[in-house]
């Protein structure tokens, strides 16, 4: 798959966008432009960015976290990111994004990790 | 050993920012037969991309004008060259553009990491650009013997 996609919720306050397919500096532009479409229409406390349907992300999605991360911030709230693949995240502390936005896994993920490692 | 060449590919594309998947995508098919690990050759697909990005991007200003070419050239060593050229526009002052979250982007959506990442996931990076006739990097990696 090309293609990157974005599907959005939200609920309970929280924006929630779960990225998928692959992100690299052709497909960014389309998803930057959804993602802020929400981010304005419901001005939400948090947001969280999930990254564990992923296939791919170079420095084109840095630069989508880290635009989504200060718009977020110039509206008073925060960005998490969550689940990101092992890939994904050497790129995210490569360039110190760990440091600035919290990365978190959800319990879901922890166990299909568990049981990948039990399967290996 | 002697260090042999094994097999080689070349790749030619207008710098059509939707071309990038594509490359990706072929030079990966080609790496595979080297039996890399997942981890090695996500690296590999990551410092690729952000080769051609800057291509399309920086050498061609967006234009889709101008071609990307890429080499690649795979050894008996399980080590692997990929050379990705472009004839665009150079850089003026490369040192700097090689530095970590230098970029010449105003709006705020690109990190400058590109050179970084491409060092981070290769053994050796070389650069030769030329302003106003185009740029070449180089990218050396060493497999394991992991997936033998």
């Amino acid at each position: 798959m090309q293609n990157a996609d974005v599907k959005s919720e939200f609920y309970n306050g929280i924006l929630h966008f779960r990225l998928m397919g692959e992100i690299d500096h052709h497909t960014a532009k389309a998803i930057r432009e959804k993602m802020d479409e929400d981010i304005f229409f419901h001005r939400p406390k948090v947001t969280v960015i999930i990254l564990g349907n992923l296939d791919f992300m170079d420095s084109s999605g840095l630069g989508l976290i880290l635009g989504r991360y200060t718009k977020m911030k110039d509206l008073g709230g925060t960005l998490i990111l969550q689940d990101p693949t092992a890939e994904i995240e050497k790129i995210l502390r490569l360039a110190g994004v760990n440091r600035l936005i919290e990365i978190k896994q959800s319990d879901r993920m922890e166990e299909k990790q568990n049981e990948k490692r039990k399967d290996q | 050993m002697k260090k042999e060449k094994i097999n080689e590919m070349d790749l030619a594309f207008p710098a059509y920012s939707r071309n990038e998947g594509f490359a990706r995508q072929a030079v990966c098919a080609f790496l595979a037969q080297l039996d890399p690990t997942l981890e090695e050759l996500a690296d590999l697909r990551t410092a690729l991309s952000e080769a051609v990005t800057n291509c399309v991007v920086h050498a061609y200003k967006d234009s889709g004008g101008g071609k990307v070419y890429i080499n690649v050239k795979l050894y008996s060593d399980r080590s692997i060259r990929m050379c990705i050229k472009d004839k665009g526009c150079g850089m003026a002052e490369p040192e700097k553009c090689m530095e970590p979250l230098y970029t010449t982007d105003q709006s705020g959506e690109r990190g400058g990491m590109g050179f970084a990442i491409m060092q981070c996931f290769s053994d050796s990076l070389k650069l030769k650009t030329t302003p106003g006739k185009g740029t070449a990097v180089t990218l050396i990696k060493k497999l394991s013997e992991g997936n033998r």
